[in-house]
């Protein structure tokens, strides 16, 4: 980055290594880019969500639900913890290759998503549930 | 343990380089806890009370202010790591100058965050009762 004019080299394995199949090349850099691409995602996210935490610190449950059945904020909801889930799912991947080694390495990469996963699905449901029951009681209130 | 850490001279760099790995951990742990509200909001009135008592309780806000300093660690060290990515402030001069910048910020704004978020809970609580 320091001098931008000079020529890079964008191949920095041997064509031997290539040949052979060896190395990196793997799912390594589309695990980067998905996590820098969530993590940029959660920025204006994160930013809406202090503001709700602001408008709804103290309210009651109906006062809740209210805000809950806006179809806005049930789509900010879901991709809040949507997207939370699956970043915290490739941020444990990175630990999970770091520090458990051999045998352990899938098992614990596996049950690690699978939890996570669950969790996801588990705020997707509540969030969608909350929505939901929201908007069903206020046209039973309306009509 | 990576090869001889203790041959190295502490600096705020290495401090912070693995505390946004923990604080990572820590704020999904609370993000975690946190479906606890929403699935309870969701569920009714009865929930919602059970786990507004978590919340009204000191030890339920030190672990939410817990959870608040872990998002705003990780989300400063988030930016600090796009601007490196992208190409930014990466000579370690500048990774040194940031460090106690990062931390400033990350005080400050949990400070903030959370004298802010009490203070209407608070400023709500009182408008029911009267």
């Amino acid at each position: 980055m320091s001098n931008p004019k000079k020529p890079h080299v964008t191949v920095m394995r041997s064509q031997l290594s290539r040949a052979r199949g060896l190395g990196s090349g793997q799912a390594g850099v589309g695990h980067w880019w998905a996590e820098r691409a969530s993590a940029v995602a959660l920025v204006p996210l994160s930013g809406w969500f202090v503001i709700q935490v602001f408008r709804l610190a103290g309210a009651s449950q109906p006062e809740v639900a209210k805000w809950g059945a806006r179809p806005f904020n049930t789509t900010m909801m879901l991709s809040l913890v949507i997207l939370t889930f699956y970043h915290t799912q490739l941020g444990l991947q990175v630990i999970i290759d770091d520090y458990v080694h051999g045998k352990a390495h899938l098992p614990a990469g596996l049950l690690m998503k699978g939890i996570v996963f669950l969790l996801g699905l588990f705020g997707t449901v509540s969030v969608l549930k909350l929505a939901l029951a929201g908007s069903s009681r206020s046209t039973i209130a309306a009509g | 343990m990576s090869p001889h850490l203790q041959v190295y001279r502490f600096r705020l760099s290495m401090f912070l380089s693995i505390a946004n790995r923990a604080a990572g951990v820590a704020a999904a742990g609370g993000s975690a806890l946190g479906l606890c509200w929403i699935s309870a909001a969701a569920k009714g009135p009865k929930s919602f009370s059970k786990v507004q008592k978590v919340t009204g309780n000191p030890l339920g806000q030190m672990l939410m202010a817990g959870w608040a300093l872990a998002l705003v660690y990780h989300f400063v060290a988030g930016l600090r790591h796009l601007a490196w990515d992208s190409g930014y402030r990466f000579s370690k001069k500048e990774i040194n100058e940031d460090g106690p910048v990062a931390v400033g910020v990350t005080l400050g704004t949990t400070a903030a965050l959370v004298a802010g978020i009490v203070g209407v809970a608070i400023c709500r609580s009182r408008k029911k009762a009267s």
